[in-house]
């Protein structure tokens, strides 16, 4: 059993993701968690002042269900599977990272962005920024990596693969280009 | 009752996200950096195993647990919205080294900062909502 203590293999990973989809469709549903978002949005009111929001949310609970599963599977996860959350990342990234400020992985996320002593001195607008994108952006595309990435290339549909290539053309920006202008 | 198995399965996809160390921002890095085969693996035999499986249930037309026929609902025809917004969504993913399913992955495993993440995300999609008619699709 100790092989559930350490992380598992992209193999096992790959194929837990599509048995989740696939039986998200046997289930009558469809894998897409940012739709999540507009539900929410939805859930507080939006609808009566933006049209996109005003829609039957409540046939959407099986999703939020879905989103409240996560939270526990993450808080499961942290308290009872894992051993020693240090990603064993490869050397080149590290030592990339480390011309951004950013030390070796001790654990599952760099404190340097996302401990509350950073947050405080000023990456709170960096996660911001992020969230703001991810969210603006996911809906603007019609979908995150779980409904384009996975649901939308299973499909073999060409409006979801235009979309990962868009997230490849953010990401890659980000990383190779923006990094220097925000890690200094 | 009837909304228990979606819970059991975010469960499982939280545990995975966690597991696979799908979650973390190093991992993104990693792969956008082109560093390790990890993350490509993963999204790699999803795709594969998810296309093999969704064409058994079009060629056997496999029905759902409530014996309905399955439909797979095409995604509307266009390329700007996907590629532009698609990079938009990207440059967020980098920054913040979550798409929307694992930043909610983070908030459970303990990392409460995601907190700021996930609330500027649901802002992000307000405000397309809001404007929604003014862009370009």
């Amino acid at each position: 059993m100790n092989w559930l203590y350490q992380p598992w293999p992209w193999w096992l990973s790959g194929a837990l993701i599509a048995a989740i989809m696939l039986l998200l469709v046997y289930f009558g549903r469809s894998f897409g968690f940012s739709s999540n978002l507009r539900t929410l949005c939805a859930m507080a009111g939006a609808g009566r002042h933006v049209k996109f929001f005003d829609f039957d949310w409540k046939s959407q609970i099986w999703n939020l269900m879905f989103m409240a599963g996560a939270l526990v599977g993450g808080f499961i996860a942290a308290q009872f599977l894992t051993k020693d959350p240090a990603v064993a990342l490869s050397p080149a990234t590290v030592s990339e990272l480390k011309a951004y400020g950013f030390s070796a992985p001790s654990a599952m996320q760099p404190a340097e962005l996302f401990s509350w002593q950073a947050v405080a001195s000023g990456t709170f607008w960096l996660l911001a920024l992020g969230g703001f994108l991810v969210g603006f952006g996911a809906r603007y595309a019609g979908g995150c990596t779980s409904g384009h990435a996975i649901s939308g290339l299973s499909n073999l549909q060409w409006p979801s693969l235009l979309a990962v290539v868009g997230f490849f053309i953010g990401g890659l920006l980000m990383t190779h280009v923006f990094f220097a202008w925000i890690f200094k | 009752m009837k909304q228990l198995p979606f819970l059991v399965l975010g469960v499982l996809f939280g545990v995975v996200m966690v597991k696979s160390e799908a979650m973390s921002w190093y991992r993104i890095q990693e792969m956008f950096r082109f560093h390790s085969f990890h993350m490509y693996g993963i999204i790699g035999v999803a795709v594969t195993l998810g296309t093999a499986g969704v064409y058994l249930i079009k060629r056997l037309g496999l029905r759902d647990y409530r014996a309905n026929p399955i439909v797979f609902y095409p995604k509307e025809k266009s390329v700007f919205r996907y590629v532009l917004g698609g990079t938009l969504f990207g440059l967020g993913w980098a920054l913040s080294g979550a798409c929307p399913g694992p930043v909610v992955v983070n908030i459970g495993y303990g990392y409460l900062s995601f907190l700021i993440v996930f609330a500027f995300a649901l802002l992000g999609t307000f405000v397309y909502g809001l404007i929604k008619n003014y862009l370009p699709h």
